[in-house]
């Protein structure tokens, strides 16, 4: 088995810095991502983008070819194409790459898995032709896509950002129908003292929305009741607006209310977690380097940086990654005490100012409420088709929590393995029974973390690979 | 198969190759993002899922949510994980019959 | 008093008896614990299986082969009272073999069996072609199967809803989240729990699995069970390409194929393993090849409720009479004999099934 002293295991911004960094102070790096190319969501493909493109995506997307330059290191190896289904405690990686299971052992890991888009369950959200609004920007940045008729719905910067892109791009949405309230606006003034170093933010947003203003972009900000209709696909967005009704077809309708950890790999190695009030979402309990709490029984030695750690953004992922990587260094013995600390204090420094805007635009731009709390009729769980009132007459019928509601339901037992409505069956869960999101906890993830054939897998067997380990995951209490 | 895309190009695509949808030839980019080749080509249905045949489409785009899985030489596969290449084979499961 | 009956345990085997009892017109009130409690139901296989079982206790194969002939009424009454389908299919199972002389080995023992059974065992050898007629996806690594005539599979995790839904309906009461932490008799059971709940009944039953190890001796129950886990695979859904069911693999209602299960003695570790996960594929693989090219899903452990000698343990509290110990590592395949015949054991009717077999002072051991 082949050996390496770190393991990343995600190509975005924080793994993509931790890795340069790391290697920058010696050590050997693997650096993982089921996408083929680095860059992760934030900066996807960016080496393959021309200047066309580039131009339409903006200075801070072309900004990540600095990160994939640092790449350049023969310490580091990118294994691209390579789906990580286990992280073994002590460490070995599982992954499949080219059809084949391959295993590698480090002697760290750090987790880079960055975010998934906040699961928006709304009528009609489950239709071909309704995206999130990231596979939207993904559709831009890698293939040079631009919807012809769309309609952005949802809340949050990220909405102004890709409609931006798209007026550049000379194909403008058909309008933004926005969920947030100039309650929320209101609300979120009083953070307006922490904006300091979030300045530059503030300053960005108000650009974008000149942008969307000058182009003649309609914006409707407190909708609600926001359906999608379409028989085989969407047609139309269908929401009111203070006492009237509206609708407004379209081919494609991009769906964003934020965005929240992506929890797959820490929760598959059974790492703490604990639900982040203001950003509505359970983020893994670090210290300040991204080291995880070694809870009871769990798995010591695990770092996570980026996004997967809390929402952040991309800068700040890039500064924790490389803080990750001087305590990874400083345990392994290839940095002091001194000296970790020293290269650290200028990346804290930045990171705070990163990081200062977060309060205001977690208060200016809330999770939409219908779609925290959806209708009875919409569907939840897309794998397994389950909707939100099946799930609350699970919960009526004693059911506490989303591991129970396996047996009721299959919830979450489909492809994704929760992936998408996994937060949104917690939260329902949550309000049906009255307890708080931490007592009704989260589906137990267990590898295989990314699908891969039998024939892989059982290839393990034969060559002898599998012998002798006990360990690619702790227990979790069930089994569903 | 020739259907319009609901997405414009927003740049001339490189050489193009032949794959196979469904026994059917289809000219995609090559080594272009697949989920997005096929939905460039007008393909807007992926699937039909499993448990209602209720059609689906890329959703995430990132892995994630699984709505682009389609059957790549016989396996089942997340389209946008995976490069256009020469040739491919690639069935829609339980897709109805539009393009 | 609360109730007639205090069921610890709202597992299958729990349900299954409280739903029995409810039908008899008893009030009872079922005891469960929470989202991450140790649940061998919920990581079941989902076999109804005869063979194999009882070959050297023919009253055990007896027992089992009872509940799997009354498991077609019991899922079509269970269905009706819940409201809900409950999927079973019993047109037999295999024991897949990869020699001939494990083949040979097995059919002998199941002769043996037969015969002290009078007759009523009816499975038959299928070689490599016959197999290959039943099953296409066979392999040529597969030396050919028993298939057995009164074998089958359920949907766990289905059975186990209904079974919920149908205590409910009965007018049973559910307590989820509790862990009983204590028992005084005084006349009545009274039952505490962690959270302070306190329960009274006439009668309790110890149906709680692994947890009946930790609880047994309030009850003057040694509860000699231990955990042995099982490592189970699932595959995405894929169109019918398994026939019917084996001890290897078999096909769900919903499509995905289910592969089982390691054997391991490791404590209370419900985690999986590279070694067990791989080795599981590869026996897949090697009995059904076409299964190579199909995604898997999804894996977990799950820890089998084990006696010593891996029969049932039936038996009432010498030092607390009205107290009894009910558990079995095959809640599935029993299901129907615990809703169907068990009350009348609890109840002390003339049509008790006689279960002096399954006491539990059979293993000699002294009673706390």
């Amino acid at each position: 088995m082949h050996e390496t002293d770190l393991a990343v295991i995600g190509s975005g911004p924080a793994g993509m810095a931790a890795a340069a960094e790391a290697a920058g102070l010696g050590l050997r790096v693997a650096l993982f991502d089921d996408q083929p190319r680095p860059g992760g969501q934030a900066y996807r493909d960016v080496d393959r983008v021309g200047p066309m493109r580039g131009a339409v995506l903006g200075p801070d997307f072309v900004e990540g070819r600095r990160l994939t330059a640092a790449l350049d290191d023969p310490r580091i190896s990118h294994l691209g194409g390579a789906g990580v289904w286990a992280i073994e405690p002590g460490f070995t990686i599982c992954y499949s790459q080219a059809g084949e299971a391959r295993l590698l052992r480090a002697r760290r890991v750090l987790l880079a898995t960055g975010a998934l888009e906040r699961p928006m369950p709304v009528p009609g959200w489950t239709l071909p032709g309704v995206m999130t609004a990231g596979a939207g920007q993904i559709l831009l940045k890698q293939a040079g896509l631009v919807p012809r008729r769309s309609v952005l719905v949802g809340t949050g910067p990220l909405l102004y950002l890709f409609a931006v892109q798209m007026v550049r791009a000379g194909i403008n949405p058909a309008a933004l129908i926005e969920t947030q309230t100039r309650g929320d606006l209101a609300r979120a003034l009083r953070h307006m003292g922490g904006l300091f170093g979030g300045w530059g933010y503030m300053t960005e947003g108000w650009r974008l929305l000149r942008v969307l203003q000058r182009a003649g972009v309609p914006r409707i900000v407190g909708a609600h009741e926001i359906a999608i209709e379409g028989e085989d696909r969407a047609e139309a967005v269908r929401f009111r607006r203070g006492g009237a009704q509206h609708r407004l077809p379209c081919d494609t309708v991009f769906l964003h209310h934020g965005v929240v950890p992506n929890p797959q790999a820490a929760r598959s190695l059974g790492l703490d977690h604990r639900w982040e009030p203001r950003q509505q979402c359970f983020v893994p309990v670090c210290d300040a380097w991204g080291e995880a709490a070694s809870a009871e029984g769990g798995v010591e030695g695990v770092f996570v940086a980026g996004d997967g750690a809390g929402i952040g953004g991309a800068r700040a992922a890039e500064l924790q990654g490389r803080l990750a990587a001087l305590r990874i260094a400083e345990g392994l013995d290839r940095i002091g005490n001194e000296e970790c600390d020293g290269r650290a204090k200028p990346l804290r420094r930045q990171l705070r100012r990163e990081l200062a805007v977060r309060p205001f635009l977690d208060a200016a731009y809330p999770p939409f409420a219908e779609a925290l709390r959806p209708d009875d009729t919409t569907m939840v769980c897309r794998c397994e088709e389950v909707t939100a009132g099946e799930i609350r007459r699970a919960a009526a019928q004693g059911c506490p929590g989303p591991n129970r509601l396996k047996g009721f339901l299959r919830a979450g037992m489909g492809p994704c393995q929760g992936r998408v409505c996994g937060l949104a069956v917690t939260q329902i869960l949550a309000e049906a029974t009255g307890q708080s999101p931490d007592e009704t906890g989260y589906f137990h993830i267990r590898p295989p973390i990314k699908p891969l054939t039998l024939g892989a897998l059982a290839a393990l067997a034969e060559t002898g690979e599998a012998a002798g380990t006990d360990k690619t995951a702790p227990g979790q209490g069930d089994a569903a | 198969m020739k259907t319009v895309s609901t997405f414009l190009s927003l740049e001339a695509p490189g050489p193009r190759v032949r794959v196979w949808l469904d026994g059917a030839p289809l000219h995609l980019p090559r080594g272009a993002n697949l989920a997005a080749a096929l939905l460039g080509a007008g393909v807007n249905t992926f699937r039909g899922t499993a448990c209602s045949g209720a059609p689906r489409a890329p959703y995430c785009m990132m892995g994630a949510c699984f709505d682009c899985m389609i059957e790549v030489e016989g396996e089942t596969r997340q389209a946008c994980l995976l490069e256009v290449a020469e040739g491919m084979r690639l069935t829609r499961p339980g897709a109805p019959g539009d393009a | 008093m609360d109730s007639e009956y205090a069921i610890i345990g709202g597992g299958v085997v729990g349900l299954s008896v409280a739903w029995g009892l409810l039908l008899r017109g008893r009030r009872v009130t079922v005891i469960d614990g929470g989202d991450a409690a140790l649940s061998a139901s919920r990581g079941n296989f989902g076999l109804i299986w005869v063979q194999g079982k009882g070959l050297t206790e023919p009253r055990y194969a007896r027992w089992t082969q009872r509940s799997a002939a009354a498991w077609g009424g019991f899922a079509a009454d269970l269905a009706l009272a819940a409201g809900r389908s409950v999927w079973v299919e019993q047109k037999g199972g295999y024991d897949i073999q990869f020699t001939e002389a494990g083949l040979e080995t097995t059919a002998a023992r199941y002769e043996t069996l037969r015969a002290a059974l009078g007759g009523d065992y009816p499975f038959e050898i299928l070689d490599t072609a016959a197999l290959r007629r039943e099953e296409p996806a066979i392999g040529p690594r597969v030396a050919g199967a028993i298939l057995h005539r009164q074998d089958g599979h359920a949907d766990p995790l289905g059975l186990l809803a209904a079974l919920s839904e149908a205590v409910r309906r009965a007018g049973g009461r559910v307590l989820t989240g509790r862990q009983v932490t204590g028992v005084t008799r005084n006349g009545a059971f009274r039952l505490t729990c962690a959270d302070g709940t306190v329960l009274e009944a006439g009668k309790v039953v110890l149906a709680a699995g692994l947890g009946a190890a930790r609880l047994g001796p309030a009850f003057g129950f040694r509860a000699p069970v231990r955990p042995q886990r099982g490592q189970v695979l699932i595959t995405e859904k894929l169109p019918r390409l398994l026939n019917r069911p084996s001890v290897f693999a078999r096909q769900v209602p919903e499509g995905g194929i289910q592969i089982g299960a390691t054997n391991e003695e490791v404590g209370f570790d419900d985690g999986v393993t590279r070694s067990g996960l791989a080795r599981l594929a590869a026996d897949a693989v090697a009995a059904f090849p076409p299964l190579a090219r199909v995604q898997l899903l999804r894996s977990w452990g799950a820890l089998r409720v084990m006696s010593p000698d891996g029969l049932p343990i039936y038996q009432e509290s010498a030092a607390m009479p009205g107290a009894y110990l009910v558990t079995c590592h095959s809640g599935i395949t029993l299901a129907a004999a615990h809703a169907r015949f068990l009350p009348d054991w609890l109840e002390g009717t003339d049509a008790a099934p006689n279960l002096e077999v399954f006491r539990e002072d059979r293993f000699n051991l002294p009673v706390a």
